[in-house]
């Protein structure tokens, strides 16, 4: 197991260094002078050459690149453009609560598109099957940011049980007042999952229960219920890959949600960097959340290998 | 203990509804003495399988009406649910499929499915479960069992699988084993084995297996008494001697003409013209007409009566009136 660990994280080692090139390069392929925004209109050649300067912008591109790796590994992602404080610690924070939004929508939709899922896979072609269906073909076609305006609506401006914006005042914390800015979001971000989750399990449900092996299970004088079990045992290394790239789809596929809630994360992050041109900032964004990616596909190959006895370990 | 048979079938129907109906067994009776083994013989949807799946109540009951009675060691299985039904699976009665690759569930040990199967009958812990689990690889021959208990299907062969089916399905000394073609997906010498195996156990444990079969060199290898199975009824039973010797049924006749010349393993029962009844309503008539040589007019009439040739044996059809007459 440990080396197969090993392995995987040897393959990770050039697709994250591929990716961080594909970071590096985008800020030179984006359109436009990156210094444009910072710079006074009025700048004189002269003024413009020592800004140039300062950011690093003269030397040629490979060396550009290997300071900008050297740092990078060091967590020092460069100074944001706009705000002058440390991209890193900007992209950190937005980290933070990303992860904060997505684990609280995966709370949700996991065991819930999970249950559903189950449920229809074995209630196949019953109405049952058919109710469920109709909620995650509703929940995956849903526009999701106009399911969160209609919450707002609802719950804040209509009812005025909760908040609509933001993460609460000052730093985050674990109080109610904190935990009630995270409903909407979460509920809204979790709408999507529930509903590809439930459509997964239900195939995958499904599938397994009508291989020769259930008919032989039930032909040694198991109950329902270990039968169950079996199937869940089945299940869960597909089951679990799908959750994986579920959490890694809220993690960075939330800028709609994000805006729309005002949510501090990295979605909201990329969006402002995107709008103020400021390029320091959305490389160390898209890096830190490609590299993100990376290591989440890495940990659902290791999960999945360590459940499921056929993926070869050694 | 008297005579009375291990297993009464009488007068058994089973009909599956769905886009179309299908008449799999059409009043099939059958009985089966303790220790005994018996071929089912038959065509590919002669409803040999149909039977054997009644047998353990495993067809799927919303689609599926039964009517007839069955008993094994004079309980009706017929009305068993629950508890009751699942102490009778795998219990009294075990089953051993033509695809171990596909029986076994792929996630789980092999030792942990046979063991899983003794704590459920049993009602023993699972250390000592795996310890009978291990007895029964051991029974079962399979090298190195120690090893083998921790294995999961697929890190084992074919033919590796199947003496791990027969464990399990042998693992809590069941009065019946149902075999479902449990050779036919193995190589021509791995076949061989797990046939003296089968004939070993039986032998060594007393109980009575159906051993089903398309093909007539296994069933002459293995069985005392052979059934031949046409549009879900049996047309002809008998020693697997007196079969062979002298078949009455144009249909056994065909079967083994096809292929008993060289007694060939592996070759299929499939030389007959003309292809088998679509099943769509309750046969009323011989149902191999279509394809008989002796077709008369009286066979498309009626149902063909059982005649018996002889001790222990019986035939459905109408050529046999006229020699009982001749
Ligand atoms: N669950 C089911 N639903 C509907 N029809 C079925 C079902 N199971 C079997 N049948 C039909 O019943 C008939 C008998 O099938 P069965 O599987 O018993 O044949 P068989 O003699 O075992 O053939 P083979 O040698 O191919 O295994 C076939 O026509 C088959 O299509
Ligand atoms: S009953 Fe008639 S049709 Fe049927 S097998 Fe006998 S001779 Fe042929
Ligand atoms: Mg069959």
């Amino acid at each position: 197991m440990l080396v197969y660990f090993l392995r995987r994280l040897l393959y990770v080692c050039p697709v994250a260094l591929g990716v961080s090139i594909i970071c590096f390069m985008l800020v030179h392929i984006a359109p436009g002078d990156p210094l444009t925004s910072v710079m006074a209109v009025d700048a004189t050649a002269q003024e413009q050459a020592a800004m140039r300067a300062a950011y690093g912008l003269d030397k040629p591109l490979p060396t550009q690149y290997a300071i900008w790796l050297g740092k990078a590994v060091q967590g020092d992602l460069g100074k944001s453009i706009a705000s002058g404080r440390p991209v890193a610690d900007e992209v950190g924070r937005a980290v933070k609560n990303s992860l904060m939004l997505a684990f609280a929508a995966s709370l949700l939709a996991f065991p819930i598109g999970t249950s559903l899922g189950f449920l229809a896979g074995y209630f196949r072609d019953s109405w049952v099957d058919r109710l469920v269906m109709s909620i995650a073909i509703a929940g995956v076609s849903l526009p999701n940011y106009w399911l969160g305006i209609v919450l707002v609506i609802i719950f804040s401006v209509t009812l005025g049980w909760l908040p609509a914006m933001g993460a609460g005042a000052g730093d985050w914390a674990w109080d109610l007042t904190h935990l009630s800015h995270l409903v909407l979001p979460a509920v809204t971000l979790a709408v999507v999952p529930i509903g590809i989750v439930a459509r997964t399990m239900r195939a995958l449900v499904g599938e397994i229960y009508s291989m020769d092996f259930v008919q032989a299970l039930y032909a040694k004088g198991l109950e329902p219920l270990d039968v169950l079990r079996h199937v869940i045992r089945n299940v869960a290394p597909t089951g679990l890959s799908v959750m994986g790239i579920q959490l890694g789809y809220l993690l960075g596929g939330s800028i709609l949600i994000e805006t729309v809630f005002n949510w501090p994360g990295t979605g909201f992050l990329l969006s402002s960097a995107i709008f103020q041109r400021d390029l320091p900032l959305l490389q160390g964004t898209i890096l830190v959340l490609a590299l993100f990616f990376v290591v989440l596909n890495l940990a659902v190959d290791v999960a999945q290998a360590a459940i499921d006895p056929r993926i070869k370990r050694s | 203990m008297t005579s009375s048979p291990l297993l009464q079938i009488r007068d058994l129907n089973v009909r599956f509804h769905g886009e179309r109906t299908v008449h799999a067994i059409n009043g099939l009776n059958l009985s089966l003495g303790h220790g005994e083994m018996l071929g089912l013989l038959g065509e590919s949807g002669s409803g040999k399988s149909v039977t054997l799946k009644t047998l353990l109540r495993l067809l799927p009951p919303k689609r599926t009406m039964i009517d007839g009675s069955i008993e094994v060691n004079g309980t009706d299985i017929m009305t068993l649910s629950g508890k009751r039904l699942s102490r009778y699976r795998g219990g009294d009665v075990s089953m051993v499929f033509q695809e171990p690759a596909l029986a076994l569930d792929p996630v789980y040990t092999v030792g942990e499915q046979i063991a899983e199967t003794v704590m459920r009958h049993r009602g023993i812990g699972r250390r000592e479960a795996m310890e009978v689990a291990l007895d029964m690889l051991v029974k079962v021959r399979i090298p190195s069992p120690e090893r083998r208990l921790k294995n999961y299907p697929h890190e084992m062969s074919g033919g590796m699988r199947q003496r791990a089916m027969i464990a399990l399905a042998l693992s809590c000394r069941p009065k019946l084993l149902l075999a479902d073609e449990p050779t036919t997906a193995l190589d021509a010498t791995v076949q061989i084995q797990i046939l003296l195996l089968l004939r070993e156990l039986q032998k060594e444990f007393g109980m009575s297996i159906i051993f089903v079969t398309h093909d007539i060199g296994v069933a002459v290898e293995i069985a005392d008494r052979v059934a031949v199975m046409y549009a879900g009824n049996i047309v002809e039973e008998g020693s697997i001697h007196d079969i062979i010797r002298d078949p009455r049924h144009p249909y056994t006749r065909g079967l083994l003409s096809a292929n008993l010349h060289d007694v060939a393993r592996g070759t299929r029962l499939e030389a007959i013209p003309g292809a088998p009844p679509a099943l769509n309503i309750k046969p009323a008539s011989c149902q191999f007409a279509p394809r008989c040589a002796h077709v008369m007019p009286a066979c498309t009439s009626a149902l063909p009566p059982f005649v018996s040739p002889g001790e222990g044996r019986r035939v459905a059809c109408l050529l046999e009136r006229g020699r009982e007459l001749a």
